[in-house]
C-alpha cells in the first residue's frame, strides 16, 4: 500500500515537472519584454488559484469562490473514481461508469420533473432511483461476463453508447424540451443551497458533498470491514482461491459491477440535482466516467487515495479557463493528466529505486534494533 | 585426471541476500558429480553462472584451465556446456529432430538440410541407447523420452560438459534407472556430467563426488563410495534428519468417504477420471501414486467440488455430496490441501489472517452482521502461529506473498487442520519444501491420523507415499490399476503399476 502512495506522489510530480519542462522549452509567450518563454510559475500560481483561491502574484485578493467551485467539479470525479475502484477490487475493469452515469441522470431528472414530494424526501428519491439505475447498467456487463465470460470491457464500452443514445431519446420525449434541455426540475429536488454558496463567494457548492463523504464511507467500510467486501476482494486477487473456498465467484462478479454502477449512477445525480437543475441531452461522451479510471487508478483504489486523487484531477480541470485567462493554451492541464496517468502506469521505471531505498532502510533499522538489543541483553 | 571445470570463490547476490556464497566446485573429466542441496540452497543459482544465465559478482571461471567469462548461454555452449533444465524447453508441436536442431539447422546452402540432421541424431541416439522417435511431436511422447530430447540436444551440440538440474522429479522409478545407466554410458563416452538433485539415494548409486551446499555456503566435497547417506544428509541439513516416518499400526475405523464408480470428462470429452471406486476409514491414509496427470487432478477436483462430475457418486460421512457446493462440503466434514497453493491454497496479497478465515469468514466468531470482526480473526491467527509454528517476519499481519513456501504451506495446512475435517484431502503437500518442512509436514498428517480423521494423500513423490500411507493406490489414465499394502510392496512393483501394468 505505501508503495502505491509513493509511487501515485511520484507520478504526480513527474507528471508535472516533464509538462512544465517542455513548455519552458517550446512554450514561448508575449512577456513584458516582447518574447520570452514560460516561467514554472507561469503555470503553476493560476493553478494553485484555481483550488486555493489565493493568486500568488499578489494582483487579486482571496476569492472563496474557486474553493467552491474546485469542490464542485471534484465530486462527479470522485463519484466516478469510486465506482471504476470498487469493480477494480474484484478484478473487474468497469469502464462503462460513463454509461451508469447517463442512465443515473436520466433516473434523477424524470424522478426530478415528475414526483411531487416534500424537500429533503424528493432529493432523496432522485438520488436512489439514480443509484437504482446505475446499478442496473452495471449489473447487464457484469452478469453476462459471470454467466457467459463476455470481457466486462467489450460490453461496457458498447452499453456507453446505447446508454448516451437511449438517455437523449428519453429526455427528448420530455415535454417542453427545448435547447437540448428538458425543463428545470422541481425545486424540492434540486440539492442547492445558498448557504454553502454564500460562505464560498457565490459558487455553485451545494449539498451533494455529503452525497461524496457518505459514498467515500461507504466504499471504505464495505471494502475493509464487511464479509461482502472480503469475498470481492479475494474473487479479484485470486478467483481460484475463492472457487476452493466456495465463494459465489459468479454472483460477486455481476453484483460488483452492479455496485459499482451506483457510484456512478450517483455522480449522475449530482450532475442534475446540484449543478445543472435540469437534464441535458449530450452530443457525445463528458468523459467524466473516463477521467473516473485515472482517479481510481491514481488513487490506487482506496477510499483516500480516490478522495485525493479526485482533487487532483479536479485542480486540472478547473485551471484550464485560468490558464488560458493569462495566456497559456489549456492544454497543458490535459497533458499533465495524460504525463501523470502514463508515469503512474509504468512504475517498474522507478519501483526498482523505491524497493532499494525502501530496503537499504530496511537493513538499517534491523542493524540498529540488532546493536540495541546486544546493548540492552544483559 | 584432470579438471575440466574450476569455479573459484564464486559470489552471486540477489537483492537482500547472497545467494551463493564464496563457493569453489570442480568437476574432473568423466566424472558425476553431484551438487546437493536443499530448496534455495544456492544449487541452481552456481549453475547458472556457469551456464552463463546469471553472471557472478566475485570469482573465476576456469574451463579446461583457461580462466573464462560467461556472461551468456551461447558462451557457454560454445566452451562445451549444456544443460537440461528441470522444466524442459522444448516446442510442443515440433518433432522430435527439429527441437533438437533448433538454433545449430544444418543447411545444404539456403535449405535446411533435415536428413542429414536426423542421420546424425539417430547414430548419436545408437551410441548412447537413447531412443527415440525421430518423427514423434514432442506433445506425443512420454516425460521420459522428452529428457532424452533434451540430452540429445546438448550431445548434438557437442558438449562435453552436461548439467541435469533435477532430472528425476518427473521421472517413474523405471525411467530413473534407464537415466542413471544412459549417464554412465556417457562419461564412459568422455563426458563429465554435474548432477543437481536433492535425491540421496541417487547420487548414491550414479555419483563420484558429491559437493554439498547450505543456505548459499560450501559445506563440503565427499568422495560417494566412502560416505552414507545419511552422512550427506546431515551436511545438506546441518543437523541430524530422520528420515524414516515412525507411525503407529493403522487401526481403521468407520467409512467417511466413499467413492462409487466415478467418471470425469475433460474439456475434449476426453475421460479422464475411468470408473473410479474407493472408500476410506477414520484413522487411516489412502495413499494414491501416480505420474504427473494421469487423472489425480481431476479426481481431487471431483471430490472437492471444484468441478463437475459425469457419472458416479461421492459419499461422505454418508451423505451424498455428489452435486452439492463447495461450501457445504467444507461443513459436512471436508477439508483440502490444494496441489497448488498458489493458486489455489492462498490469496497471496492478502495477509495470513485474513487466509486463515478463507473458509470460516462468514461464520461466527469471525462476522456479526455481515461486519468482520478483526480481533477475533488476529486471536485465531496468533493461535495458529504459535500451535504450527508458522515464522513470518510481522505475524498475522505478513502478506502471504512475502512468506517463504514451507511456511504458505503451514499456513494452509493449519487452516485446513484447525477446522477439524473429518476427511482431509492432501495433494503434493511437500512440493518444493525443505527437509525440515517436510518432516514437520509428515508429522502433522500422522498426528490427523491418528486423531481418527482420514486422508487422501495424492503425491508424485514416491517415497512420500510410501511412507505415510496404510494403504496405496496407483492410478494410471484415469483408473485405479490396483490396491497394495505399503509393507508388501516396493518402488519397482508400484513403478510397473504406474505405467499400466495391472497388479
Amino acid at each position: 500500500m505505501n508503495k502505491k502512495i509513493t509511487s501515485a506522489i511520484i507520478a504526480v510530480i513527474l507528471g508535472f515537472t516533464v509538462a512544465i519542462i517542455f513548455a519552458m522549452i517550446l512554450g514561448i509567450k508575449n512577456g513584458s519584454n516582447g518574447l520570452q518563454t514560460y516561467m514554472p510559475q507561469d503555470i503553476l500560481v493560476p493553478m494553485f488559484k484555481s483550488f486555493s483561491g489565493i493568486d500568488l502574484s499578489g494582483k487579486e485578493a482571496f476569492n472563496p469562490r474557486y474553493i467552491g467551485e474546485f469542490i464542485v467539479a471534484a465530486i462527479p470525479l470522485i463519484l466516478t473514481g469510486l465506482s471504476v475502484a470498487f469493480a477494480w477490487k474484484t478484478g473487474l475493469f468497469n469502464i462503462g461508469s460513463e454509461g451508469q452515469l447517463m442512465m443515473g441522470s436520466v433516473a434523477a431528472t424524470l424522478c426530478g420533473l415528475y414526483l411531487d414530494l416534500p424537500i429533503i424526501i424528493h432529493a432523496l428519491v432522485c438520488i436512489i432511483a439514480a443509484g437504482i439505475a446505475g446499478f442496473i447498467v452495471g449489473y447487464i456487463p457484469g452478469y453476462l461476463k459471470a454467466k457467459f465470460d463476455v470481457h466486462e470491457v467489450v460490453t461496457c464500452i458498447m452499453l456507453n453508447y446505447a446508454c448516451l443514445y437511449l438517455a437523449n431519446m428519453i429526455l427528448r420525449m420530455q415535454p417542453g424540451f427545448t435547447n437540448e434541455k428538458t425543463p428545470p426540475i422541481k425545486d424540492t429536488a434540486l440539492l442547492n443551497s445558498d448557504f454553502l454558496s454564500s460562505i464560498s463567494g457565490g459558487s455553485r457548492l451545494n449539498w451533494s458533498i455529503l452525497i461524496v463523504i457518505v459514498a467515500l464511507i461507504v466504499y471504505w467500510f464495505v471494502i475493509n470491514k464487511t464479509t461482502f467486501g472480503y469475498q470481492l476482494k479475494a474473487i479479484g486477487h485470486n478467483k481460484n482461491a475463492a472457487e476452493y473456498a466456495g465463494m459465489k465467484v459468479k454472483r460477486g462478479v455481476a453484483m460488483s459491477m452492479g455496485i459499482s454502477g451506483v457510484f456512478a449512477g450517483l455522480a449522475g445525480a449530482v450532475l442534475v440535482l446540484g449543478i445543472f437543475g435540469t437534464g441535458r441531452a449530450l452530443p457525445g461522451f463528458e468523459e467524466y466516467g473516463y477521467n473516473g479510471i485515472a482517479v481510481a487508478l491514481v488513487g490506487a483504489n482506496s477510499a483516500i487515495g480516490v478522495f485525493f486523487a479526485g482533487g487532483l484531477f479536479s485542480i486540472l480541470q478547473v485551471s484550464q479557463p485560468l490558464l488560458q485567462y493569462v495566456g497559456i493554451p489549456r492544454d497543458i492541464a490535459v497533458i499533465i493528466s495524460a504525463l501523470i496517468i502514463f508515469f503512474y502506469a509504468i512504475p517498474l521505471l522507478y519501483e526498482k529505486y523505491i524497493d532499494r531505498y525502501a530496503k537499504k532502510r530496511e537493513e538499517k533499522r534491523i542493524k540498529v534494533q540488532q546493536s540495541t538489543d546486544s546493548g540492552g541483553g544483559e | 585426471m584432470t579438471n575440466v571445470i574450476e569455479m573459484i570463490n564464486i559470489t552471486k547476490e540477489f537483492p537482500g541476500i547472497k545467494a551463493v556464497d564464496a563457493v569453489s566446485f570442480e568437476l574432473k573429466k568423466q566424472e558425476i558429480h553431484a551438487l546437493l542441496g536443499e530448496n534455495g540452497a544456492g544449487k541452481s543459482t552456481l549453475m547458472s553462472v556457469l551456464f552463463g544465465l546469471y553472471q557472478a559478482e566475485e570469482g573465476i571461471i576456469k574451463v579446461n584451465n583457461k580462466e573464462v567469462k560467461i556472461d551468456s548461454p551461447n558462451i557457454a555452449n560454445d566452451l562445451g556446456i549444456g544443460m537440461v533444465h528441470q522444466h524442459f524447453k522444448l516446442v510442443d508441436d515440433f518433432t522430435v529432430v527439429e527441437n533438437i536442431i533448433l538454433g545449430y539447422e544444418p543447411t545444404k546452402g539456403m535449405v535446411l538440410d533435415i536428413n542429414k540432421a536426423q542421420e546424425k541424431i539417430m547414430a548419436l541416439s545408437e551410441k548412447y541407447h537413447l531412443n527415440v522417435e525421430p518423427d514423434a511431436k514432442i506433445e506425443n511422447i512420454s516425460v521420459g523420452m522428452q529428457q532424452r530430447v533434451e540430452i540429445l540436444k546438448m550431445l548434438y551440440r557437442n558438449n562435453d560438459i552436461l548439467i541435469f538440474d533435477e532430472p528425476t522429479a518427473v521421472l517413474t522409478p523405471q525411467e530413473i534407472e534407464e537415466l542413471m545407466k544412459i549417464m554412465k554410458a556417457l562419461i564412459k563416452e568422455g563426458k563429465s556430467i554435474i548432477l543437481i538433485t536433492h535425491k540421496l539415494k541417487e547420487i548414491k548409486m550414479v555419483a563420484d563426488r558429491c559437493t554439498v551446499l547450505r543456505r548459499g555456503k560450501y559445506i563440503g566435497t565427499v568422495d560417494v563410495t566412502t560416505t552414507n547417506t545419511n552422512e550427506m544428509a546431515n551436511m545438506m541439513v546441518g543437523r541430524e534428519v530422520d528420515f524414516g516416518v515412525s507411525k503407529d499400526e493403522c487401526q481403521p475405523g468407520d467409512i467417511v468417504l466413499k467413492v462409487n464408480n466415478l467418471s470425469m470428462f475433460n474439456d475434449k470429452k476426453f475421460k479422464v477420471v475411468d470408473d473410479i471406486s474407493f472408500e476410506i476409514r477414520r484413522g487411516e491414509i489412502y495413499g494414491l501414486a501416480g505420474i504427473e496427470g494421469n487423472g489425480q487432478t481431476d479426481l481431487v477436483y471431483g471430490i472437492t467440488g471444484l468441478k463437475k462430475v459425469n457419472d458416479g457418486q461421492i459419499i461422505l460421512n454418508n451423505i451424498d455430496i455428489t452435486n452439492i457446493g463447495v461450501k457445504k462440503r467444507f461443513d459436512i466434514g471436508l477439508g483440502h490441501i490444494p496441489e497448488d497453493r498458489h493458486k489455489h491454497g492462498l490469496i497471496l496479497d492478502f495477509n495470513m489472517a485474513q487466509n486463515m478465515v478463507l473458509h470460516t469468514y462468514n461464520k461466527k466468531p469471525y462476522q456479526n452482521n455481515g461486519i468482520i470482526i478483526e480481533n477475533e480473526i488476529v486471536k485465531l491467527t496468533d493461535q495458529l502461529i504459535n500451535d504450527f509454528d508458522i515464522r513470518s517476519s510481522l505475524g498475522a499481519k505478513t502478506m502471504v506473498r512475502q512468506m517463504s513456501g514451507g511456511n504458505q504451506q503451514k499456513v494452509i495446512i493449519a487452516r485446513e487442520i484447525h477446522l477439524s475435517p473429518d476427511l482431509l484431502v492432501i495433494v503434493q503437500p511437500t512440493r518444493g519444501l525443505d527437509v525440515g518442512a517436510i518432516e514437520y509436514i509428515h508429522k502433522q498428517i500422522i498426528k490427523e491420523r491418528d486423531k481418527g480423521k482420514a486422508i487422501l494423500l495424492i503425491s508424485l513423490e514416491l517415497d512420500e507415499v510410501m511412507n505415510l500411507s496404510d494403504r496405496i493406490a496407483v492410478i494410471y489414465q484415469g483408473k485405479i490399476m490396483g490396491e497394495v499394502n505399503p509393507k508388501e510392496t516396493d518402488e519397482k512393483q508400484l513403478g510397473l503399476m504406474m505405467v499400466g501394468y495391472q497388479q
